[in-house]
């Protein structure tokens, strides 16, 4: 139990949907949510397929913990063949749309194949059905939101869509369900879109049962206490989201300003969580309305926000006037900082049409940072433009071009390819600060440098949430770790991506573990699932994910030679902070990072390795 | 004097950790879409309204009921569904005006809040205190319009 | 002081209650005259498809309720009131005192006015004696018409089909219960009890009922004569008041009442599915519902003991389950000039919905399918709400009335 035992695959060629038992030899091994959906994709997809063509599949995948009471436990994963980076994709969203998938009674979809016209898919229990999506098509995902709920008249159902991002083949679309929350990275959204997919649609009347109830309510009782005293999910999260971030990374001269040019922001204070609280504009109010939980969640980081009805995005414009989520620290980071702008409503405003339209605000943000670098350097200019000033710092160009991404539409076009292929067609492939073809986000690896070797050795390309040194690093958790040293790193990097696997295949937050360590999520696990779920054998299992992750990618045509940062990153030392003159030291802490891993000096894993997790 | 649940909006961050608890004392399961309380979202105005019955001291639904099968607690003041006799007819769903009765397909049966027996689940769970069981006469309707008036920045928005 | 109720259905249980509740000392007595205790008629379709037992019925299950409540019982039939003597006569010949008197009498069913309604195996399905002849005569395989698709007609189809019967259902209107849904609702409905295996037939009059020599023949305009081995009449029902010919209390469609449930003479009240009341959105009517006949009981047993009470207007209101299908309507579903209208139809899923509006109020409407927090759209309808800005959320989906109600509280 914790399991429904039961995925669905649907074939979107022949247009059918049908019910398939759960490998539950695989689910042994690879738990649920990142991990199983891995396992099914490594299994079923050539992974040198085109990402976008009808051999890709993808899969929505929930974990056991998923739509149980364990505190987190909202969230289920996009896993498919990544459009932006060719690298395996797996994107993790919160929100209601996973616990209500697994209250219908299914652990996972698989979509294969391509729809001839647009659909999209109806679940309502067992009931699963591919419908027409014509009139969908181009319209926004809160405009499917709405029509949805109204054309089932449900106002109960939970929806994951693209927007006109997902159709146009962004690539770096995003898939968003319950109108804010998303499986932002990577692309997955134009992997949907791709298949002539525009949503899914969901209600659940099945409920999730675990294998100890008792046991498990009692032990989930104690670690929401666990939760609820410590200072970064007990307050810290609630007041002011990751938003907490902002002031903290910049002083720590680790802010990527300006395309990293950068390390520190001068308006930072301007677009952080404090500021967030403080009334502005013309009605004087905070930008900030709430904080929202997703499902089952009792820290609630979540931001919903609200634009000043006086600001120059939304005079006229009624749509945008009510309350929807507000800004991450990510995204502060790569609409404002990386920007250079520090407009907090030009930034919201940003954020909404990302939600609104499907695009990942990170790597939206750092491919106009990049295109603002070559304008600058007049590499890229007005004509290219259509006559809007990329200049960093100008709100109007952030606003205006994040429009024309999501209508596919002038200079958006261009910018929605992302940042390496931008910078490639423009001759100057260095000011792309990607690793895998996928932005870093907001973290500089010159003043963290355990994010250095995040980011390079990342399975999905550059990204925070694969080993989130920053805990360490910068907030002392577990224990704390110098951020300007690479001393210690390489073991500090695999422990978190092993335990980071483990958390992604459950149905947590990775956000908990600032307070939990996986030795209050096992037993959570272990009382919901069936078998004997220990330590040993959830770490292991973390390490075996990362491993097949690892091995797709390798046969993909990924090498060593793809765990590299940017030429910036390990280059131009840092002008400002903590950090001045340092540099990031990637190759002081890779090959003791492939050798801690049991990888041969090209980062392949050795024969004895694979053996070892039973690969 | 009975206690009765006490509801604060403000303090709710739509979690539904109570859906949850209120599914799991019904049937033992947790599935929202059975828990006698629901929390409803107000997305433009990020407002979280948890709602469910206050136990209303003349309730409609009992005396609609045709055969007799709500009951009051002596111990709670719960107007309590008795599954035995409840034979889903659904006229106590239309009759509540507060729509906190609901028909439940797989049983057959209509459903609504019995505050657990004196121990409300959602009460419990709640993570923020938006829910909880409170001393004193908080039931019937003066006080539901008291808690429901918070949700009506809608009427003038 | 002796207070008299006479009916001893739902309305007049409630009565004697809130007659004791609220006055200790006065004698209560209460009439009937069906044998055993006081049931529902409401339970009688759940008895019919064995879900429940007799007992199920029952209008109060603990045996000594009415002794505890000091309520006492008479069974027998009244024959006339005599409101100048403030006497009842009684089919036992005696005659019986009362200080103040309710009638709750209820409604008998109609019979059509067609030849061979009065044969065997043409029963109502109204009483529980009622009841026992379908139950003895419907069984797996007989072929069982049921005249009339209203509100009775189709509670009970379920209980046929359950009981394995093929089953014909003729009705005269163009739909299904056409006084509770409009016609895409009445026509969902239908098709559904076609997809489910019976026969419908719409804008169908039974002209004559005959006996043959394998079960009765009946005689369609139009179309062709049809054989059944059973024939349930429901097709519509009518307020007991036979007895009060000559008792000089005004009658109408029902026993007229005002809002304090008094009839036109003194010290006699009305409640139930006999009277005819104030309805909701003004104008009178007979609004035979339970939920309204517990209501008018409980107004008319306050004023009885001298403590005023209103009652506002009886709201129509009805939720129905038709093999599963579940329909719900309020109020004025139909609508009222100048109104606006907000409807969704799923035809696919047998899901609709129909809201009506007067200015910014709600004023009625119909569910089909859809069954989550239907209470709501009473108390929408009942406070007489204001809907502001829900208005225009309501006009685009009708679906949120959940949501109005939580947020519109005012």
């Amino acid at each position: 139990m914790g399991w429904q035992k039961k995925i669905l695959r649907v074939n979107l060629t022949e247009g059918t949907c049908i019910s398939e038992p759960l490998d539950m030899g695989w689910a042994n091994e690879y738990l649920g949510q990142r991990g199983l959906a891995t396992k099914y994709l490594v299994e079923e997809v050539d992974p040198k397929v085109d990402p976008l063509s009808p051999e890709n599949k993808l899969i929505f995948a929930t974990g056991p913990l998923t739509g149980t009471p364990a505190s987190t436990g909202a969230r289920y994963s996009v896993i498919t063949k990544g459009a932006l980076t060719g690298a395996i994709a797996c994107s993790n969203s919160g929100g209601y749309f996973g616990a209500e998938l697994k209250f219908a009674g299914w652990d996972m979809i698989i979509f294969e194949g391509c729809a001839e016209k647009p659909v999209y898919l109806y679940i309502n229990d067992d009931q699963a059905e591919l419908l027409p999506a014509d009139d969908l098509w181009g319209k926004s995902v809160w405009e499917t939101d709405e029509i949805l709920h109204r054309v089932h008249q449900d106002p109960q159902l939970r929806i994951s869509a693209i927007g006109r991002a997902g159709e146009k083949g962004v690539l770096y679309a995003c898939i968003v369900n319950d109108l804010h929350r998303a499986a932002g990275r990577s692309g997955v959204g134009a992997v949907m879109g791709s298949k002539n997919l525009k949503a899914v649609a969901v209600r659940g009347t099945k409920g999730v049962r675990v294998a100890d109830p008792e046991r498990f309510l009692k032990v989930v009782a104690e670690k929401k206490q666990v939760l609820a005293e410590n200072a970064v999910t007990g307050q810290g999260l609630p007041a002011y989201g990751t938003q907490v971030l902002m002031n903290v990374i910049n002083e720590l001269g680790a802010l990527p300003t300006r395309n990293a040019r950068d390390v520190q922001f001068e308006g930072a204070s301007r677009i952080s969580g404090e500021a967030m609280h403080e009334p502005r504009g013309s009605e004087q109010k905070p930008n900030l309305v709430t904080n929202q939980a997703c499902f089952g969640c009792t820290i609630a980081c979540g931001r919903i926000s609200r634009i000043d009805k006086g600001h120059y995005t939304v005079v006229n414009r009624p749509e945008y006037w009510g309350a929807s989520g507000g800004l991450e620290y990510e995204n502060a980071w790569s609409l404002g900082a990386d920007c250079g702008v520090e407009d907090l409503d030009a930034l919201t405003w940003a954020n909404f049409v990302c939600n609104e339209q499907g695009l990942d605000p990170i790597s939206f943000g750092a491919t106009l940072a990049a295109a603002m670098e070559l304008y600058e350097t007049g590499v890229i200019t007005d004509e290219d433009t259509g006559g809007i000033a990329l200049k960093f710092g100008s709100a109007e160009a952030l606003t205006s071009m994040v429009q024309q991404v999501a209508n596919g539409e002038g200079f958006g076009r261009e910018l929605a390819l992302g940042s390496r292929r931008l910078c490639e067609k423009y001759g100057h492939p260095e000011l792309s600060m990607t690793v895998k073809g996928q932005e870093f986000p907001a973290y500089d690896p010159r003043g963290i440098q355990g994010m250095g070797l995040t980011y390079a050795t990342s399975n999905r390309g550059a990204c925070h949430l694969r080993s989130y040194t920053v805990s360490s690093e910068v907030l002392g958790i577990p224990e704390k770790t110098d951020p300007l040293v690479t001393d210690g790193k390489p073991a500090l990097v695999k422990a978190f991506q092993d335990v980071t696997a483990t958390v992604d295949a459950s149905g947590l937050c990775l956000f908990s573990t600032f307070a939990w360590s996986l030795e209050d999520i096992q037993p959570q696990i272990d009382a919901a699932c069936e078998g004997d779920w220990s330590l040993d054998r959830l770490l292991e299992m973390g390490e075996r994910i990362w491993n097949l992750e690892r091995q797709f990618n390798i046969a993909a045509g990924f090498t060593g030679k793809d765990d590299r940062l940017p030429k910036r990153l390990v280059s131009e030392p840092v002008k400002s902070g903590p950090a001045k003159g340092l540099v990031n030291q990637l190759d002081k802490m890779l090959p003791e990072y492939y050798q801690l891993r049991g990888w041969d000096e090209g980062g392949v894993p050795r024969e004895e390795t694979l053996e070892r997790l039973g690969l | 004097m009975y206690r009765s649940l006490s509801i604060d909006p403000d303090k709710c961050t739509g979690c539904l950790q109570c859906e949850m608890a209120c599914s799991y004392e019904y049937e033992g399961v947790f599935n929202p879409a059975h828990s006698r309380i629901k929390v409803f979202t107000f997305h433009q105005e990020g407002r979280f309204v948890p709602y469910t019955c206050t136990q209303c001291a003349d309730a409609w639904c009992q005396h609609a009921c045709p055969v007799d099968a709500i009951r009051v607690d002596a111990e709670t003041g719960a107007k309590e569904i008795k599954e035995n006799l409840c034979v889903g007819c659904k006229v106590c769903t239309i009759a509540c005006p507060f729509g906190t009765v609901n028909y439940n397909h797989d049983r057959g049966k209509v459903l609504k809040c019995d505050l657990c027996g004196g121990d409300p689940a959602c009460a419990r769970a709640c993570p923020t205190q938006a829910i909880t069981y409170v001393d004193g006469d908080w039931a019937g309707y003066e006080k539901m319009r008291a808690w429901a008036a918070r949700t009506d920045n809608a009427t003038h928005a | 002081m002796r207070h008299v109720i006479v009916g001893r259905g739902p309305a007049g249980v409630v009565a004697a209650e809130t007659l004791r509740a609220h006055d200790r000392a006065s004698e209560v007595l209460l009439i009937g005259d069906e044998p055993g205790p006081a049931y529902s008629r409401m339970a009688i379709p759940y008895l019919l498809a064995r879900q429940i037992r007799e007992e199920g019925t029952w209008l109060r299950h603990d045996t000594t309720h009415f002794e505890r409540q000091r309520v006492g019982q008479l069974e027998t039939r009244v024959e006339a009131l005599n409101a100048e003597s403030k006497t009842l006569a009684l089919a036992n010949g005696t005659t019986l005192d009362y200080d103040r008197l309710l009638l709750a009498t209820g409604s008998s069913p109609v019979d059509p006015p067609i030849e061979g309604v009065d044969l065997p195996r043409v029963h109502h399905c109204w009483t529980l004696e009622d009841a026992h002849h379908i139950m003895e005569s419907a069984e797996a395989g007989s072929r069982v018409v049921l005249m009339g698709a209203g509100f009775i007609g189709c509670i009970i189809m379920e209980a046929l089909k359950l009981r394995g019967v093929r089953l014909t259902v003729v009705e005269a209107g163009d739909r299904m219960v056409p006084r509770m849904m409009d016609q895409v609702a009445g026509n969902l409905i239908k098709q559904w009890c076609i997809d489910q295996g019976i026969e419908v037939c719409t804008s169908t009059r039974i002209t004559r009922i005959e006996p043959g020599d394998e079960g009765l023949w009946l005689h369609c305009e139009p179309g062709e004569p049809m054989q059944a081995d059973l024939v349930v009449v429901a097709t519509g029902v009518r307020p007991n008041v036979g007895f009060l010919q000559e008792s000089g209390v005004e009658i109408g469609n029902g026993i007229r009442v005002d809002a304090h449930q008094r009839s036109s003479v003194d010290d006699v009240y009305a409640a139930g599915d006999v009277c005819e009341g104030a309805s909701w959105q003004g104008g009178r009517g007979v609004h035979a519902i339970q939920p309204m006949a517990v209501e008018t009981a409980r107004v008319a047993a306050l004023n009885m003991v001298g403590r005023e009470a209103t009652h506002v207007g009886s709201l129509d209101m009805n939720v129905l389950d038709t093999l599963g299908l579940i329909s719900v309507s309020y109020g004025q579903w139909m609508g009222v000039e100048g109104g606006d209208s907000a409807s969704l139809l799923d035809e696919r899923s047998g899901r609709y919905v129909k809201l009506r509006f007067d200015g910014d109020h709600l004023i009625g409407g119909i569910t089909l399918g859809i069954t989550e927090h239907v209470g709501a759209l009473r108390g929408l309808i009942q406070s007489r709400r204001h809907l502001g800005v829900w208005k225009k959320h309501l006009m685009e989906n009708p679906t949120r009335f959940m949501e109005a109600w939580v947020s519109t509280v005012p």
